[in-house]
């Protein structure tokens, strides 16, 4: 039933859409910007640790992606059904030969382009100068390739959050407020109430074994896990990323990779309870 | 016999407790044009959105080209165009129709002439952002036109156009017609659509309480005839002994009658010969005729 032609069709306009509305040079702009701003406050520990300067600045840069890609996934999407009802575009569009799952693919398509654009643009500057400065730091480029890939996963969890929140929330202005809190919630909330936790319960059963599940459960805390404890710098990262030991990557691994796919079921059906 | 494009068997729509349809029977033939009437909540548009599939219906059968409403089947063959057409105005009215096209599987480089058709090729390349209210509801014209639909749904599709472009409106409604396409449109005003359908269906309260051809309505709805006699100089007191139940407005004498003794009337006023200067024959207005219709029941 789903055809490539009508996603891609769908994909084409919101990608011109999200152009239009700037979102494209926004998002490349911020990404490229915080990545070099990273690149230049962490240029102290290198050497040291003995690791190459490329695989730091991919564990400086999975702390940054961690906040942002669910930031801008959330900004991109909360208005992708309540805008549509709100300007009243979607009845029309739903008495088309397309189907909401073709709907909502063409959108996911869209948006993760423009996110692997503004990813690819900030990783991009802030590799160049790792490179530039260390010889040494091509053996950091598969730690670059997965925090690639697992940011584009880690967006379309975000992503797929989002459609289902601007379909439960039918107003812009209410998704947008739910987007925000669900950002709160599991990018900053989440990781403190933890840690507040951990802390109370003193390395009881709580530590040992909830907060990994806690953790997995969590698909930034899961994407953090996985690229720290698939990097050889995870030394040089700290807090939560310090559990990355503990947790076998392919845990992490099946979290980063299911957690879309969840998202995004989630999206369709609360889309398809939206009555035009 | 042919096979009915639209086929609506004792439809009801319920929202809560309030009846938005209640026991609707209707069926359009391919090539038929049949024009919706009603006041704002009668139910025209939710009739209209449940035979799209875009609500469902709380009882009753809708079969839309043999298919269920709003199934695969019946979308690819009905278009439809909402009222107060709306579309994103960060786009071209072009690369919304390229867009439209593209979800239908028809060639996107039709677009311009579609947008022709309507005439907006002059701003095709300009943000629908930028257009007035008439422009977008050309837009909503031409995306209803892609492809070969067999059932056309318009709801209020004349709104916000000038009376030439209404004319050339319904003269595109004609050319799908001739081609088989049913063609089911909303209005609330009846002179609009006079002569430009093939039948009237009036809803009123979500019920539907008259359907036909415009004169089949005009027998049906047996309104007075009004009558207005002027009188020669003088003759006006005469006229009035002679014409019971005539009132004196400015000097001519207005009376109405049924349709039925409306020639035994004009018998016994043109016996009345000399007297007479003029008489007007005024046969009941098709707004008369729509309310009479739409009143009738419980409103």
């Amino acid at each position: 039933m789903i055809t490539p032609r009508r996603i891609l069709a769908t994909a084409a306009t919101e990608f011109r859409i999200a152009r239009r509305n700037r979102w494209v040079i926004i998002a490349m702009a911020l990404m490229a910007l915080f990545a070099l701003v990273l690149t230049a406050a962490g240029s102290a520990p290198t050497g040291g640790l003995g690791v190459d300067r490329l695989s730091v600045t991919v564990a400086s840069l999975t702390s940054l992606a961690v906040y942002l890609v669910p930031l801008l996934a959330l900004l991109m999407s909360f208005d992708a059904i309540a805008g549509e009802v709100e300007r009243g575009t979607l009845p029309l569009v739903l008495t088309y030969p397309v189907s909401r799952a073709e709907i909502l693919l063409g959108k996911l398509l869209a948006h993760l382009a423009v996110l692997g654009l503004a990813v690819g643009a900030g990783y991009g500057v802030a590799a160049l100068a790792a490179l530039l400065t260390d010889a040494g730091s091509l053996a950091g480029m598969p730690a670059l390739w997965r925090l690639l890939w697992s940011s584009l996963a880690l967006g379309a969890t975000f992503l797929g959050a989002g459609y289902a929140l601007s379909s439960l929330a039918r107003r812009p202005s209410g998704a947008a407020g739910l987007a925000i809190g669900l950002w709160l919630g599991l990018v900053v909330l989440y990781d403190l109430g933890l840690l507040a936790a951990v802390v109370a319960d003193n390395g009881g059963w709580f530590t040992t074994s909830a907060f990994p599940v806690a953790l997995l459960a969590n698909p930034a805390d899961a994407f953090r896990l996985f690229n720290l404890s698939a990097s050889a710098a995870t030394a040089a990262a700290s807090g939560v990323g310090g559990a990355a030991a503990v947790i076998p990557l392919w845990q992490s691994l099946v979290s980063v990779l299911v957690w879309p796919l969840v998202a995004l079921a989630l999206a369709h059906a609360a889309f398809r309870r939206v009555i035009p | 016999m042919m096979t009915s494009t639209l086929k609506i068997s004792a439809l009801t729509k319920r929202f809560g407790d309030v009846a938005a349809l209640s026991d609707v029977s209707l069926a359009i033939q391919p090539g038929e044009r049949v024009a919706l009437l009603g006041h704002n909540g009668a139910g025209k548009s939710t009739m209209m959105k449940i035979i799209l599939g875009l609500i469902p219906a709380t009882s009753g059968r809708v079969e839309v080209c043999g298919a269920m409403p709003g199934s695969a089947t019946a979308r690819a063959q009905v278009a439809y165009l909402p009222e107060n057409a709306a579309f994103h105005p960060a786009l071209t009215g072009l690369e919304q129709l390229r867009h439209y096209l593209s979800l239908r599987s028809e060639d996107p480089g039709q677009a311009q002439q579609l947008l022709d058709q309507v005439g907006l090729g002059a701003a095709a390349r300009r943000r629908i952002g930028t257009y007035s209210k008439g422009m977008r509801q050309r837009v909503g014209l031409a995306q209803a036109l892609i492809g070969a639909p067999r059932l056309l749904v318009l709801d209020e599709p004349t709104s916000g156009l000038d009376p030439v472009s209404r004319r050339d409106f319904y003269a595109l409604l004609d050319q799908f017609a001739a081609r088989g396409t049913a063609i089911l449109l909303s209005s609330h005003a009846l002179t609009e659509v006079e002569a430009r359908t093939d039948r009237i269906v009036i809803l009123s309260g979500g019920h539907l309480v008259a359907e036909g051809s415009l004169p089949a309505l005009r027998r049906l709805a047996d309104l007075p005839v009004a009558l207005h006699v002027t009188a020669r100089n003088g003759y006006a007191p005469a006229l009035m002994d002679a014409l019971p139940g005539a009132i004196l407005v400015g000097g001519a004498l207005h009376m109405a009658c049924p349709q039925s003794e409306k020639l035994a009337l004009l018998g016994r006023i043109a016996g009345l010969g000399d007297k007479v200067a003029d008489l007007e024959v005024l046969p009941p207005s098709l707004e008369d005729i729509y309310s009479h219709f739409s009143r009738r029941d419980g409103q």
